[in-house]
């Protein structure tokens, strides 16, 4: 246990190693920002000065020295466009970005898991047929597309839900979250049902299989001969084994959510990291780039690494194999 | 070898060599054998009829769409959004899709943007798939460092979220078809490094490898002409799957702004550019190439889902 504990943490360091100097190398390729900094009519001294300011006049492998040996101490650079610190300005934004992809994962496992562990337990009934159709198309459909779907019929057509924005906000431990007012969570239902879709449709058929595979062994059968009720049978018996590999794909999910809430996050102008990342790339704002890159990066290897640990703690087969 | 003749046989040859059949019944070839158990499914059926339909129009776009959407010419912005249905002033076309803020025909705009979002993924995946499967060959013959050092860069590849990868790669390369393509290829090709790897590896320790490489059979030889023709079937769906995923993707990058040019508009950046105007109600801008994606891409990944389950060797009884 204790190797793969060490194989796996020096596979995450190097992962964002390797990612550090890719992004920084690639991201600082693109144009020279100086020029957007400076005023048009800037004189050639007046451009090396602000250059030699910012350092960008040193060479590229001088600059990723300093930009690491800065990183640790958790300063990013200043971001070019809002002139302040880069980390600030993630660090800002996450909250939001987290409120959402925690709400996705909310109702992947409030919808997927009982539609799941349901036509598991009833295959080829009209549940099933519906959560398995519901799943492929869950898996497929492009993400984006289905967040304009649901603006045009919930907020333009029916007017039920704003189209995008955070709405107001109430301050929970000095951070700002929507789901403690009706009027926040109302800005939150479509894109957090958006992110959540393809999670849904993961959950969903993972439970699905798990059950089958679950309902039908000997245990269970003895269970419900010696008489256990069905809803005991269920929560007791048959769901404890299926979730293990649920949880674990949860943990990975929230991973991907976080990266992959950029999508949810430009439609809905939802004012979290991912937002923040489309208007930096495209303004060539590239210490916002890095550092974003960074941050999700980091909690996108470190929640991996936690998930396998947990893992091992949650499967007692696979602790008494590796002890 | 007579057997496999029979197969392609124009009719009028059948017809001479029909008294032989009916003497002996032919036994199935392989490729009959698959395709009869891939049409037994409905759902796998309507998704490839569909399939192949999507990729007839998208070849004859510039045959069948009513209007040459790139076309200065004949685009009158004069025409800008109009409904579903509307005829056009000199009521030579009815636009029966509407049109868009230029005044494009939107069937005609999507025709187009099929070809472009089917020609990006279909190209993506298929160099992926050569250059992953040329190093996932060499990561299993080889073994060794070689193994592991090509390994960590899959795992590194992989443990990275895909969408990252293509926008870092974007924003630093550009806009542009090919730049699009590149970061495509990039997200994938690592997936099939480690599947042609993973069968391959499987192979390898097989007896008609060791009885190659007791020949004295050059490795390129090995590795193309006995390793790959057994590694082929899982191949098969993974490509499968990643253009649709590819397809995807690209929308997705697309609709962002970080994708193809506006000179080149895939069904993604259709949809980007209807996003205004839905908010108006002026749904067809968006809706309708959406459709088309979705359709694209859930017959694609549906033939795949088919085909995994054709081509599993377990369920060959």
């Amino acid at each position: 246990m204790f190797e793969m504990l060490v194989k796996r943490a020096l596979q995450s360091v190097l992962v964002i190693f390797v990612m550090s100097i890719l992004a920084f190398v690639g991201i600082n390729l693109v144009g020279n920002p100086i020029h957007l900094l400076v005023a048009p009519d800037a004189s050639l001294e007046e451009i090396q000065r602000a250059s030699h300011a910012l350092g960008l006049d040193l060479p590229m492998y001088e600059q990723y020295l300093r930009f690491i040996g800065n990183a640790f101490h958790g300063d990013m650079g200043n971001s070019f466009v809002f002139n302040r610190p880069a980390i600030g300005l993630i660090f800002e934004r996450m909250p939001a970005t987290f409120e959402l992809a925690l709400m996705a994962l909310l109702l992947s496992a409030v919808i997927g898991i009982p539609f799941g562990m349901w036509s598991g337990l009833r295959p080829g009934s009209r549940v099933h047929k519906f959560a398995m159709g519901f799943s492929i198309l869950g898996v497929t459909i492009p993400v984006f597309w289905l967040g304009l779907i649901l603006i045009l019929v919930f907020s333009v057509n029916l007017g039920w839900l704003p189209s995008g924005g955070r709405g107001p906000t109430t301050s929970l431990f000095g951070i700002d979250v929507s789901f403690l007012s009706w009027e926040g969570i109302k800005f939150m239902l479509l894109p957090a049902f958006t992110l959540a879709l393809h999670n849904v449709a993961l959950v969903m058929r993972m439970t699905e299989a798990g059950t089958r595979e679950v309902a039908v062994q000997e245990y269970v059968k003895f269970a419900r001969a010696k008489g256990v009720g069905p809803m005991r049978l269920m929560f007791r018996h048959i769901a404890p084994n299926v979730m293990i590999p649920i949880v674990t794909v949860m943990g990975i999910e929230f991973g991907h959510l976080i990266a992959f809430s950029l999508i949810t996050e430009t439609i809905f102008a939802w004012p979290g990291m991912g937002k923040l990342i489309i208007d930096s790339v495209l303004q060539l704002d590239r210490p916002v780039v890095v550092a974003y890159l960074m941050v999700v990066l980091l909690l996108y290897v470190m929640i991996n690494f936690a998930v396998d640990m947990l893992y091992l703690i949650l499967d007692p087969r696979l602790r008494a194999k590796s002890a | 070898m007579k057997m496999m003749m029979n197969d392609i046989e124009t009719p009028a040859l059948s017809a001479a060599s029909a008294h032989h059949e009916t003497l002996v019944a032919p036994p199935e070839t392989p490729m009959h054998l698959l395709l009869r158990r891939y049409f037994k499914s409905r759902i796998g059926t309507v998704a490839a009829v569909l399939l192949v339909l999507l990729i007839i129009v998208a070849i004859a776009a510039p045959l069948i769409a009513p209007q040459d959407p790139y076309d200065l010419a004949t685009v009158s912005i004069m025409e800008a959004e109009h409904a579903p249905g509307t005829t056009s002033s000199d009521n030579k076309i009815t636009y029966l899709l509407g049109t868009d803020g230029a005044g494009r025909d939107m069937l005609s705009a999507i025709l187009y943007g099929l070809r472009i979002s089917l020609g990006i993924g279909v190209t993506s995946a298929l160099v992926a798939l050569v250059i992953g499967t040329c190093i996932g060959l060499i990561s299993a013959y080889f073994g060794g460092k070689v193994d592991a050092l090509l390994m960590r860069i899959v795992d590194v590849q992989l443990s990275v979220p895909t969408i990252l990868v293509a926008l870092v790669l974007l924003a630093v390369l550009g806009q542009g078809v090919d730049k699009t393509l590149m970061a495509l290829v990039l997200v994938q090709w690592a997936i099939f490094a480690r599947n042609v790897r993973g069968s391959a590896l499987v192979e390898r320790s097989k007896e008609y490898i060791e009885a190659a490489v007791g020949q004295g059979l050059p490795a390129r030889r090995i590795m193309f002409r006995h390793v790959l023709p057994n590694c082929m079937a899982p191949l098969i769906v993974t490509t499968t799957n990643q253009m649709a995923n590819a397809i995807t993707l690209e929308a997705t990058m697309s609709f962002l702004g970080i994708g193809l040019p506006q000179t080149k508009p895939s069904l993604g950046l259709l949809i980007s550019n209807g996003f205004d105007y839905m908010l108006s109600n002026q749904y067809w801008i968006s809706v309708f190439p959406g459709i088309a994606l979705v359709l694209l891409v859930v017959s694609v990944s549906l033939v795949g889902d088919q085909l995994r389950i054709v081509l599993n060797p377990k369920l060959d009884a």
